[in-house]
């Protein structure tokens, strides 16, 4: 689960981070009362979406005076901003968060993940701020320090001190930085974090050492026992379809292809995109029911496929284990019965009592093309487009 | 012999009284699984199925000498529960859960830590079909009867892609020796290579198939083992060539977030590690046959 810019650098903050000061607002009116409660001459105005690359897609906009927070919150609420990481369609702009501007001295990154070859936390640091991760990694290689952190014992004060020095930073500073990185690392462990990062982190002129942009993610795994985590969700950045999925225990990804699929385990499901691809034709989604697809899933992802206008053929790819084909059969005639469907429907069951199952999608009234494996789905599919 | 679960591996159900437990409990016992008993904390000195329920698994252990057990706890006790087999002498352990934070993987693995090599419980999963032998024993959840006896090994990520593969082998007449579902979480109990060696040295097994996914650096690792290490032949398929980067693909450790992750590249590095390439998904049967031909 991501959260916004504000509410990482709230955490954060709570950590021991030292962030600029803002506020969060809604409204034009508002931005202009919360400019001259911040203070100071001048002001950036950030739009909060889940996105990275915010700046270069216009959504972060410097400002001299009250009225031009105001208006520049105007401009930017309600918007949708196309960001390269958002996709075509955008992300909208419900929330502004205002922030004192800072005198810049020098940028430095600085992020915490998940290594899974090592199975442990991983700091990341580099001197070469402002740019993503994955641009330093291609352009300045050799500018990135890393530091393992043993989960068991948590970040100790000498890794920060480290890593610190290792940036170049001034010693008289160094008792700050290493305090913020100690602090990042904390959140992470503390909260079921999978991913932090805080970049640009700056040193300003007047030399503090101040988070400037900061993103997190969450473990979905962990919600249950992260309430005020999870309190933080904000629906209105995530695909419309994937939170209709989410919300009914589907696992979705929305998709540019017009092949709508519903496949049993996520192995499967990408193995069955992949064959329509080899195929000549594109997924419009990634969708798992899971593992047993219970008739109640085939109902759900039914509903949630129809929804979903680009979607031009339906391929239902179920191997079915101790669930039964027989079983699954009865439970895609039942949700059918439900739900009308107007494109060319492909069927093919695998697995235990595969004969009985295919025999009762036979016996219905159902419209379908029955396919036997796995290539045969994928071509039928392709071919029923035309 | 076969690997990691022999013909009367005694085993432990983990949450054996629960819905889950006692409906996976009941398949095991009908294909044959010397299942020994359960654990369920508060019903201890209970019966259930016919087998004693035990409070702890360190008194089921005592009283039953089993070796192994299955998990079918929620996520939120996983973890512990996965620890107190490893406490109790319990040598292999498959999680079968869907849905244990990352955060607490990493907390039992480094619990491990305190074993030694030969005293280390093998935990495989979480979010895992289980393992199979066919034949001999089943300590997970899938459908047995799709497993013919046999040569060749698989280890798979996803539980339905490696029913896919057990299914299309069946059909052409090839058995298959054990499967291991290692599950498609970041961090689990077992990797590829750790598994993978463990068939290397099996002389049950000729040839092991290797069903992986984009995400992640295990199915890279256990290539790069296969070519420095084994003798025996590896053929590999990994799903998700049309994954758009940065999306989770319903596993949790399906996301494709360095170099080296994606399927495309995945492949590239297993060819140059030897392993014979399954093209797409349905001829991974056939690509296993052609390779055991040339044995």
């Amino acid at each position: 689960m991501d959260i916004h810019e504000y509410q990482a650098k709230e955490i954060l903050s709570s950590f021991g981070v030292t962030i600029p000061r803002g506020g969060i607002v809604y409204s034009p009116e508002t931005a202009e009362n919360k400019a001259r409660e911040i203070g100071g001459s001048k002001w950036v105005v950030k739009a909060q979406i889940h996105s990275g690359a915010r700046g270069k897609a216009g959504g972060v906009i410097v400002c001299n005076s009250p009225l031009e927070v105001a208006q520049a919150t105007d401009k930017l609420l309600g918007k949708k901003l196309v960001t390269n990481q958002t996709g075509p369609e955008g992300k909208i702009v419900n929330r502004i968060y205002i922030e004192e501007a800072t005198d810049i001295e020098k940028e430095l990154y600085l992020g915490l993940v998940f290594d899974r070859a090592s199975e442990s936390i991983m700091v990341v640091a580099s001197t070469e701020g402002g740019m993503s991760v994955e641009e330093i990694a291609k352009e300045k290689p050799n500018s990135i320090i890393r530091s393992k952190i043993e989960v068991a014992v948590g970040i100790q004060s000498f890794q920060a001190r480290e890593l610190a020095f290792g940036l170049g930073i001034e010693p008289e500073l160094i008792r700050r930085a290493s305090e913020t990185i100690v602090g990042c690392a904390k959140a992470f462990s503390e909260l079921d974090a999978t991913m932090v990062e805080v970049n640009p982190l700056v040193i300003s002129k007047q030399k503090q050492i101040l988070a400037l942009d900061c993103k997190m993610s969450f473990d979905n795994n962990a919600m249950f026992r992260r309430d005020k985590v999870s309190e933080l969700r904000d629906k209105t950045q995530e695909e419309e379809k994937e939170v209709y999925a989410s919300d009914r225990g589907l696992n979705y990804v929305s998709l540019d292809g017009n092949i709508g699929n519903i496949i049993n385990g996520a192995g499967l499901a990408m193995a069955s995109m992949d064959m329509i691809k080899l195929a000549g034709g594109e997924p419009a989604n990634f969708l798992d029911v899971g593992g047993g697809a219970t008739p109640e899933k085939i109902v759900k992802a039914f509903r949630l496929i129809t929804m979903d206008k680009k979607v031009k053929v339906i391929l239902v790819n179920i191997f079915a284990g101790i669930n039964r084909c027989d079983w699954v059969a009865e439970g895609i005639v039942q949700a059918l019965d439900k739900i009308e469907i107007k494109v060319p429907l492909v069927i093919r069951l695998a697995g235990t009592n595969v004969e009985k199952g295919n025999k009762i999608l036979r016996d219905s009234k159902l419209d379908y093309i029955e396919a036997n494996t796995l290539e045969d789905a994928a071509n039928k599919a392709v071919a029923a487009l035309k | 012999m076969a690997v990691i679960i022999e013909k009367n591996t005694k085993i432990l159900i983990q949450g054996f009284t629960g819905k889950m437990g006692t409906f996976h409990a009941e398949e095991m016992i009908k294909y044959g699984s010397n299942v020994v008993g359960g654990v369920t904390p508060g019903k201890g000195g209970q019966k259930h199925l016919d087998r004693p329920v035990f409070n702890t698994v360190k008194d089921a252990v005592k009283h039953t000498g089993a070796t192994a057990s299955i998990l079918f706890v929620p996520p939120a006790f996983a973890a512990d529960s996965a620890m107190e087999a490893a406490d109790a002498g319990i040598k292999t352990c498959v999680a079968i859960v869907d849905g244990i934070p990352s955060h607490d993987m990493i907390r039992i693995k480094r619990y491990m830590r305190r074993y030694s090599k030969n005293e280390k419980m093998t935990l495989v999963g979480p979010n895992c079909a289980g393992i199979i032998s066919p034949g001999k024993s089943m300590l997970g959840i899938m459908p047995g009867h799709i497993y013919k006896e046999g040569r060749v090994g698989i280890i798979s990520r996803s539980g339905t892609l490696g029913y896919e593969a057990a299914a299309q082998m069946k059909n052409l007449g090839i058995g298959i020796s054990t499967s291991v579902g290692i599950g498609g979480d970041p961090i689990n109990g077992s990797s590829f290579r750790d598994i993978i060696e463990k068939f290397e040295t099996d002389n049950e097994t000729d040839a092991i198939l290797m069903i992986g996914e984009i995400g992640g650096p295990q199915e890279v690792a256990a290539g790069e083992f296969a070519k420095e290490n084994m003798k025996k032949p590896v053929i590999g398929y990994i799903a998700g060539l049309t994954a758009p980067k940065g999306r989770v693909m319903g596993h949790a450790g399906a996301i494709v977030s360095a170099y080296g992750e994606s399927a495309i590249e995945k492949v590239e590095i297993l060819k140059e590690c030897g392993v014979t390439i399954s093209k797409n998904p349905s001829v991974m049967g056939d690509t296993v046959k052609s390779v055991l031909n040339k044995i």
